[in-house]
């Protein structure tokens, strides 16, 4: 997985001179250890996740599971449920909603320019920057005053607000790459900028969406700040539940690192089966096209 | 300024969403809004208790539980300010009583209860000590339904015995010398304290064993003067007992530190009586796994907190909600509640046979009953407000970064200066 | 900052004021060409400009304010807020935290990463495998990580040792146990760990693009002049991947200067991992006062824009020298 571009080079590379077979078993060897040390809290989590409660203790902390056991998982899932169908009601649409504004936005600014596009794509650059902190008594005092804190829309509207600017960016960036002849040829045979963008931008942009939806899906989804602060008990989402599951010491740790687990699941199989678009999106946010 | 923003954001949402019906401003009678933070354990079940009677009582009145918040409880506040800013407020809410009440009280969101305590012979079915507390400017403004203790003592009689303390310590000086034997004698902690919050509950105890009920609520008179050698002392003696704590303290809850007592990993913890609800639901015994009294220095004082319900100015169904509120400040709303809750009725009148399941409970309700001292605990909101509290917190988590009991009493007294 | 840069946002609406008639008349054909393509963004436009810098505009006039409750109105006292923060003794402190919080996570995670992209960089068998390992915890929340962090660092000493201590208690490392983030001071430098875990993988990835945008030439010219494979990277390697760095260290720093979620999940609200984001949180959920919260989030907002915006304008004419 994960072939991204860069990595055709890589065939003419490795025949370079200077890689030893010993210096290659030096670098294994790095290499291995460093990945022991990367793998030593998911070691835990899963450890310590399958443990039935009375042996999740500290004695045996690092040794595996006498006797494996769902009876964690089962607590930690009674607990999450209703966060994590909050986090999917919340992060899909604000998910689409930033990657289709980003697309618009990313074709103007990429092909159809407008008198002081740049000052508004430097703006928009900068939204990506911001702490939520910046915004968060006023966004929180007008979502109370209009009535909205019940319900899941301030925690949308936030989320897809703060995704316009990367959607933006990565679409920008992408549309940059469509030669300048295809669009002028849509524009002699007449068509319009919707027309345009319907018919040439949008069939090839497909790659872009997705690299789009996962970069928003997974900030959003991982997203706590903006959670605490514009929901309450019915919509917390699995950010907040899983801090109040963690965050009092009363609840076994079997629960709480399943509990961890479980909210993590949905990123991290996106990251692991869509990992060359999850790439992008992290490259797009360095600003790198 | 504030306000015009506002209004220009909040119509530019409206636009957005091409809909903004809210504000019902209803009042019929036909339903009545009370709005909690009690949304789990004991406190939701004693809620529910509490609802149930009152739908039995007022038929064809609907209860709105508008539960917002458990855990931290922190958005709870800020809906509640925004519906009593924009003068749509449940028709009673709950707070602690005190002074966590007074910036609503300032601001004129409440009205004053005081005909309702006359009404409902309030004043005479709560200890005076307990009205006085909680009136403000000469008006009472919330209905306590129950008393929580702040100052108890709990202890692992199997650790004491090992270490050869056979006496409950009774002075700090007792509770001192007890913890340096737990030390020498035992491998368990000698007091088991939890995260910053539970050493600021920590000091508001050895306060109050150290200087007496009087010096200590007078503490929290603004402006009191904290530069005292009273002050001193008793800062020392919170030092002595703080270097018997466990080193990894910081990463850890009062549930946690309540257990390790109850499994003999500690001897002491000084915490808040919901401790006894959490012993319960972990099984341990009471009189073997763990025993109480009252924190060194405060036997005969009663350091309370209490939950209670207020009406609001403009609340929609007001009738209804002095109903609800007859109901919580009634003798038998309060054994419905406070069994099940784990605290004892606010009035001092109600029947003790409702108690009898639980040691420590009938134990706390014959106290409580018995016409102790009272005084407000500051940690739980009922002697200052949340900004001195704060700031006794900030200076209790600097000391515990570096120990130096003079810049705590000189933060704390700029603290009450500041007020 | 900032109600005027909406404004300026906002400002591209209106057309450029013509001069002459014949000028008139070319905008508006001109106008029909673009203002479609504005159109089109406008949604953004307003969004960004309401939510994201009209409240910055509200929440520094509130920063500017003396409203101290939420059920009161405030008045303009100007700076006075942000003089009054640096007088407690809270404030420095936390400031303090993040700026160690931040030292050792960025110089960490930018090192890290370098290594791990310097490793792999040479096609190796399993490369892929790897990469995909050293990523990963980059698609989790902090939240979560937090869980198995808080536990991995655990105070207790060796008697009680639960977490790390433990494993180096087992393996008879002792002198290593140690306080982790609750040690004063310095325990900053623990709470970067996990972040550093977290986030290192993905400077692995922008230093490993950047090793690879270095054209093969380039390197070959450089090894057929006799310099070694270290050479290589010294001289014609590193060199190119300061535009890299760059972007790492924004985006680490930048990360860094607000970090939240970690620390709640860690440490919740105490002292001794106090940060100027968790200060803020209290500020406003426990003493509820907007003025200061405001503040603290205006002074957050000023340590980020300090070096974002100059590395947005050069980012910016760099691309724009490079002639799109």
């Amino acid at each position: 997985m994960n072939r991204s571009a860069p990595e055709r080079v890589t065939a003419t590379v490795s025949r370079a001179p200077g890689t030893t077979p010993l210096g290659q078993a030096a670098k294994f060897t790095v290499l291995f250890v460093l990945a022991a040390l990367f793998l030593l809290p998911m070691y835990v989590l899963l450890v310590t996740a399958f443990k039935p409660f009375d042996e999740a203790t500290a004695a045996r902390a690092w040794l595996l599971p006498q006797s494996w056991s769902l009876q964690g998982w089962a607590a930690a899932w009674d607990a999450l449920a209703p966060g994590l169908w909050n986090s999917v009601q919340m992060v899909v649409p604000s998910a689409i909603l930033s990657a289709v504004l980003g697309s618009m936005n990313g074709f103007v600014l990429a092909r159809w320019r407008f008198p002081g596009a740049d000052t508004v794509f430097t703006l928009f650059l900068f939204g990506m920057f911001i702490p939520y902190q910046a915004v968060m008594i006023p966004l929180q005092q007008t979502m109370v005053e209009a009535g909205l804190m019940g319900g899941l829309f301030p925690l949308i509207l936030a989320h897809t607000v703060y995704g316009i600017p990367i959607c933006t960016l990565i679409f920008r960036n992408y549309y940059a790459t469509i030669p300048h002849t295809l669009i002028e040829a849509a524009r002699v045979d007449g068509a319009g900028l919707l027309r345009t963008y319907r018919s040439v931008i949008l069939p090839v942009s497909a790659p872009v969406f997705a690299v789009t939806l996962i970069w928003q899906f997974t900030s959003a989804w991982n997203d706590f700040l903006f959670a605490v602060f514009l929901t309450g008990p019915n919509t917390w989402p699995v950010t907040v539940q899983l801090n109040n599951v963690a965050g009092s010491m009363v609840v076994p740790y079997n629960q709480q690192m399943a509990a961890a687990v479980l909210a993590s699941l949905p990123t991290l199989v996106i990251y692991l089966v869509l990992g060359r678009y999850f790439m992008r999106g992290l490259m797009a946010g360095a600003l790198k096209g | 300024m504030r306000a015009r923003c506002t209004q220009l954001s909040a119509a530019v949402l409206a636009a957005a969403l091409l809909a903004s019906g809210c504000g019902d401003d209803g009042g019929d009678g036909t339903e009545v809004e009370v709005f909690s933070w009690w949304t789990g354990g004991g406190e939701e079940a004693g809620l529910d208790a509490l609802i149930e009677r009152f739908e039995q009582d007022h038929p064809g009145v609907g209860f709105v539980n508008a539960a917002v918040a458990g855990g931290s409880g922190t958005n709870a506040q800020a809906v509640l300010e925004g519906r009593l800013q924009s003068q749509d407020p449940p028709d009673s809410f709950q707070g602690h009583a005190g002074a966590e009440l007074q910036d609503y009280i300032e601001a004129g969101y409440l009205q004053p209860l005081d005909d309702f305590f006359d009404e409902q012979g309030l004043q005479e079915a709560m200890p005076d000590q307990l009205t006085e507390q909680i009136t403000y400017e000469g008006s009472v403004y919330s209905v306590p339904v129950n008393v929580h203790r702040s100052n108890v003592l709990w202890s692992n009689p199997g650790v004491l015995e090992e270490a050869g303390v056979e006496e409950t310590p009774e002075t700090l000086d007792e509770l001192i010398g007890a913890l340096e034997a737990v030390e020498e004698e035992t491998d368990a902690v000698p007091m088991a304290v939890g995260a910053q919050w539970t050493v600021d509950h920590l000091l508001e105890s050895v306060l109050l064993g150290s200087l007496g009920t009087d010096a200590y609520k007078e503490l929290w008179e603004p402006g009191a003067d904290w530069d005292t050698p009273e002050v001193t002392e008793a800062l020392e003696s919170f030092g002595q007992i703080m270097e018997h704590t466990q080193e990894e303290s910081a990463a850890e809850d009062w549930q946690e530190a309540s257990r390790r007592v109850s499994e003999g990993e500690a001897a002491f913890n000084i915490m808040g009586d919901w401790a006894a609800g959490y012993f319960d639901e972990i099984g341990a015994t009471a009189g073997e796994d763990y025993d109480w009294a009252p924190s060194p220095g405060t036997d005969g004082t009663y350091m309370w907190l209490s939950d209670s319900f207020t009406l609001p100015e403009g609340a929609p169904n007001e009738d209804v909600a002095r109903s609800w509120l007859e109901l919580v400040s009634s003798a038998e709303g309060q054994d419905l509640f406070n069994p099940v809750k784990g605290s004892v009725p606010a009035r001092d009148d109600t029947d003790p046979a409702a108690y009898e399941d639980s040691a420590y409970l009938s134990d706390a309700l014959s106290e409580w009953q018995d016409d102790p001292e009272l005084a407000g605990s500051f940690w739980h909101g009922v002697t200052v407000g949340n900004r001195w509290k704060n700031d006794v917190d900030t200076a209790v988590g600097l000391y515990l970064g570096d120990g130096d009991l003079g810049t705590l009493q000189a933060s704390l007294h700029e603290a009450a200066q500041a007020e | 900052m900032s109600p005027h840069v909406a404004q300026a946002g906002a400002g591209t609406e209106g057309r450029p004021r013509p001069r002459t008639p014949g000028r008139l008349h070319r905008m508006r054909v001109r106008a029909r060409t673009w203002l479609p393509g504005l159109l089109m963004v406008l949604p953004s436009i307003l969004l960004i400009g309401v939510f994201v810098y009209g409240m910055i505009g509200w929440n520094t006039s509130l920063a500017l304010s003396d409203q101290h409750a939420p059920v009161q109105d405030g008045s303009f006292v100007g700076l006075t807020n942000f003089a009054e923060l640096w007088q407690e003794s809270r404030w420095p402190a936390a400031v303090g935290n993040a700026v160690v919080f931040t030292a050792v996570f960025v110089g960490g995670a930018l090192f890290l990463g370098w290594f791990l992209g310097l490793m792999l960089d040479k096609g190796l068998r399993g490369e892929a495998a790897f990469r995909t390992l050293f990523l990963a915890p980059m698609a989790v929340s902090f939240i979560a990580t937090g869980v198995v962090w808080r536990w991995l660092m655990n105070p207790a000493p060796a008697e009680r040792a639960t977490g790390l201590n433990a494993l180096f208690v087992q393996f008879d490392l002792d002198f290593l146990v140690n306080d982790w983030w609750t040690a004063p001071n310095m325990g900053m430098a623990a709470m970067a760990l996990p972040a550093i875990w977290q986030l290192s993988g993905y400077i692995m990835a922008l230093f490993l693009a950047g090793f690879r945008g270095v054209p093969e030439e380039l390197r070959e010219a450089a090894r057929v002049d006799g310099c070694s494979e270290w050479g290589v990277y010294r001289h014609v390697v590193m060199p190119q991947l300061r535009p890299v760095t760059l972007s790492a260290v924004i985006i680490l720093g930048h990360m860094s200067l607000k970090v939240f979620d970690l620390i709640i999940a860690i440490a919740g609200q105490q002292i001794v991992a106090d940060v100027p984001a968790v200060y803020m949180w209290t500020t406003v959920f426990e003493v509820r006062d907007p003025a200061k919260g405001a503040t603290i989030a205006s002074y957050l907002l000023i340590a980020v824009a300090v070096f974002v915006i100059p590395y947005l304008v050069w980012t910016i004419r760099k691309e724009r020298s490079e002639g799109r």
